[in-house]
């Protein structure tokens, strides 16, 4: 009986273990730097957010896994000639997970959403390129009065203030993915809930426990279904990096989109190519009070510029995760050409001599030292760059003093354009144009940390802005802008980012780009 | 004796009003607020955020608001966390925290006391020295360098289990935690137990019992153990409302879903609700643990009666 009943176990285990091997689940489990702030797309800011809600939603326009343009729920779409209007054919038979049709009216819902002062929605300031978008926000005008409309149940339509040759990239930024309207306006602030959150994407939400991780199931009703590999991605918040590589180590995390940098040698030995290091679309920046004196004389914001070593920073601080940069747009735009510093090519011994000289010209030597401040919100790697600038600048008679203070200390210092020398800040692109870079350099922008104000630049932006039709004119004038930008040093551009992403060599279809863009649908696991 | 827990409870609702409103001014006198960030807001969209917050309202107002809401029992919606509210997030948490903290605090007090009284029942011999020696190097070495080298030997060196994450509980989740949280605190229980054991032991009682002739054991589990416990009780009240309310660095390394992250984090988020909750969550276990230690204290010793 003992015998025979043990048999039996092993014959059912058997059974069962060649059962789950012919229908295996695929779970892809992947690091995430951060947990989300919500899964509202009009609440959204961060990067971690991102990942997530484009495997939840789907926007007019999606991004494949080199992260170009390609369509999402609208099929095609159509350009007026003038560029100022699109119109959008949607997917015919495209559907919520509920079952519900997609239609035109979700897509009118959605961008008035966005738009609505009452959704407060952070990035709101991004579609302000739609007619009336920016006086709706304002509460200038009511959410019906933006330029979007339902022309049938399946064309969708969007009228610009003025030809945005980048509109179609900034659409796929997660802020203008659409919602569900029945189920927000039937369950409220509930709508967001696991089981409520009814979604058009490739997987729907099963399950969120804060700080502990995320689940997303496959969405069968997902217009490409079919071609979606991954059936459960689960979304772990990796704050710790130490605590990710370990768990990348043990087999308990596919990929992480972050790694402690300090041991970057250490992890190429270890891990060697699932170590994935690229350039990716971020500058990290110094900002200097342009306003203020004696930092409103370019000369002198120049000769800083020149003396500090990046090739240093880059290597010795950042153990080359991060690359040296001379513009404020990185490389990897296509069609784009950054205006990079006229003194990147000297060697640093050359640059240093020209800034002595400046220095000396403007009265500043042994007897009369250039006094700056530097501050930064709390990182070591801040720390480190700011500490090995102070040394640089030593020589050149520059008495460089620090201030830490917190991220949300040292940004509101900013915003209130407190009383400060020179500041940390770095810009992270939202979609692939130069302009995402150069905007906030302009005069308006509230990311202006330098009170940058130049008629010459203000001029050249303008126009790039009236040659949206023509794409090269347009890239040709922005470029000039930032030279201008550039040569006048209205920011001191230090480093450009670059994505760090730890890789299984299981998982197939996670591929590079300048975007740091891997939807999980176009990922498989072996 | 219900009688005075009643009235203790009581005397709670003045202390917890007086922490509410401290609090509350003080987090706001801290610069910046919970909408700045590396990516700036433009002006308008800084004015929704903060009118949808109601942080457009006057201090007292905001105040006066928060109050009323919290008298019905609302702790407000988490200004970084839009998604949740500052009750949800404290309705997920919480539960792990106090798993974790209560084990750990369980495993402590029982290991710590059977130490302490081995080392005292041992003074200056092998075992005592062992046990001093444990001790101390478990109370100064920190538990983020404990956690990663729990991780690195039982994780992913021997495999036998995983290196982080709560798991939905499982045991095999706990374990590094719960461990982590308990060393430091059976170190500090151990020399605590041995220091308030040998005084005991040393005592008029304790002698008058041998010369009556009582066993070893009836003499130290009857008689010295319960005297000696005295300082143990004590230090279990405010060590349970710290363990049970988590720890952000065990959380942290190990990826477990705890309100301890909270603290620290709502903070330098400038999450003027979610710091409010803790606050308040923090003050109504420090004053619960307090009450329980004085009603064990009763029970442990016969000189204290509250009538």
């Amino acid at each position: 009986m003992k015998k025979s009943l043990r048999s039996l176990l092993l014959a059912t285990a058997l059974v069962s273990i060649s059962y789950s091997a012919a229908f295996a689940e695929m779970i892809y489990n992947r690091g995430n730097s951060a947990d989300p702030e919500t899964l509202d797309p009009h609440k959204t800011s961060t990067v971690y957010e991102a990942h997530i809600l484009r495997d939840l939603f789907s926007g007019l326009v999606m991004q494949d896994a080199k992260a170009d343009v390609i369509p999402g729920a609208a099929e095609s779409w159509k350009i007026s000639d003038d560029g100022t209007v699109y119109t959008f054919n949607l997917r015919k038979g495209a559907t919520w997970s509920n079952g519900d049709p997609v239609t035109a009216d979700d897509f009118v819902y959605s961008f008035r959403r966005l738009e609505d002062p009452a959704t407060a929605a952070e990035y709101a300031s991004m579609m302000y390129v739609i007619k009336n978008g920016q006086e709706v926000n304002e509460g200038k005008m009511k959410p019906e009065e933006l330029a979007v409309k339902a022309v049938d149940a399946n064309t969708f339509e969007v009228t610009l203030k003025s030809p945005t040759p980048y509109f179609l990239e900034m659409l796929t930024h997660q802020a203008n993915y659409p919602v569900h309207k029945a189920s927000l306006e039937k369950l409220g602030a509930e709508w967001i809930k696991p089981g409520n959150l009814v979604s058009n994407g490739a997987y729907t939400l099963a399950e969120f426990v804060p700080n502990d991780h995320i689940k997303l199931v496959k969405n069968p009703k997902f217009y490409e279904a079919d071609q979606v590999k991954v059936d459960t991605v689960n979304y772990f918040p990796t704050e710790d990096r130490s605590t990710a590589i370990k768990r990348f180590e043990a087999g308990e995390l596919d990929s992480n989109d972050d790694m402690p940098l300090e041991q970057l040698a250490d992890l190429k030995t270890k891990f060697g190519d699932q170590v994935h290091i690229g350039p990716y679309l971020g500058t990290y920046y110094y900002a200097v009070k342009t306003d203020k004196e004696p930092w409103s004389n370019p000369k002198l914001r120049r000769a800083i510029s020149m003396a500090i070593d990046r090739d240093f920073i880059a290597e010795k601080v950042w153990g080359n995760s991060m690359i040296p940069g001379y513009s404020m747009v990185p490389p990897g735009i296509a069609g784009y050409e950054p205006a990079i510093a006229d003194y990147a090519e000297k060697s640093q011994i050359d640059r240093e001599d020209e800034a002595k000289k400046i220095l000396a010209e403007l009265g500043y030597g042994p007897d009369k030292p250039l006094k700056m401040e530097i501050r930064y919100n709390t990182s070591e790697n801040h720390k480190n760059t700011a500490v090995a600038i102070q040394e640089q600048l030593k020589p050149l008679g520059v008495e460089v003093t620090m201030v830490n203070t917190d991220t949300k200390t040292h940004y509101g210092f900013l915003e209130q354009k407190g009383d400060y020398d020179v500041a940390r800040a770095a810009w992270i692109a939202d979609y692939k144009d130069p302009e995402t870079f150069l905007g906030i350099t302009r005069k308006a922008s509230g990311n202006n940390y330098s009170n940058y104000n130049s008629p010459k630049y203000e001029e050249l932006m303008d126009k790039a802005a009236a040659a949206g039709g023509n794409p090269a004119e347009r890239s040709k004038l922005l470029s000039e802008a930032e030279k201008v930008l550039v040569d006048d040093l209205g920011n001191i551009p230090l480093l450009y980012y670059s994505y760090h992403n730890l890789v299984s060599p299981k998982l197939k279809g996670f591929e590079d780009n300048v975007m740091d863009v891997h939807p999980t649908r176009f990922i498989s696991k072996e | 004796m219900l009688r005075y827990v009643f009235r203790r409870l009581l005397t709670a609702i003045p202390t917890l009003f007086v922490i509410v409103t401290i609090s509350f001014f003080l987090i706001r006198v801290a610069p910046g607020g919970p909408f700045n960030q590396e990516r700036g807001l433009n002006p308008v969209i800084k004015a929704n955020l903060e009118r949808q917050f109601g942080l457009d309202q006057p201090l007292w107002m905001q105040y006066l608001h928060y109050l009323n809401n919290l008298l019905h029992g609302n702790f407000g919606p988490s200004y970084n966390l839009p998604d949740f509210t500052v009750a949800e997030l404290f309705k997920v948490g919480l539960p792990v925290s106090i798993q974790v903290g209560a084990s750990a605090l369980i495993l402590a007090l029982i290991i710590g006391t059977i130490l302490g009284v081995i080392a005292a029942l041992r003074q200056n011999k092998g075992a005592d020295y062992a046990v001093i020696a444990t001790a101390t190097a478990g109370s100064t070495v920190p538990t983020f360098v404990i956690a990663p080298i729990y991780q690195l030997i039982f994780a992913t060196t021997l495999a036998l289990v995983p290196v982080a994450t709560w798991g939905g509980g499982a045991l095999v989740n706990k374990i590094g935690p719960i461990v982590t949280l308990a060393l430091p605190q059976i170190a500090i229980v151990a020399r605590l137990m041995r220091g308030s054991m040998i005084e005991a032991l040393r005592s008029h009682h304790i002698r008058t019992a041998r010369a009556l002739g009582l066993s070893d054991w009836s003499i130290i589990v009857k008689h010295a153990l319960r005297g000696a416990l005295l300082p143990i009780v004590s230090y279990s009240g405010p060590a349970a409302a710290a363990l049970l309310t988590g720890s952000i660095i065990v959380e942290t390394i190990f990826q477990i879903p705890g309100v301890g992250r909270y603290f620290v984090e709502a903070a330098l988020n400038r999450d003027y609700t979610l710091v409010m909750g803790t606050v308040v969550v923090i003050a109504l276990f420090t004053i619960l643990f307090n009450l329980i230690v004085d009603i064990l204290y009763a029970a442990v010793d016969p000189r204290v009666r509250y009538d």
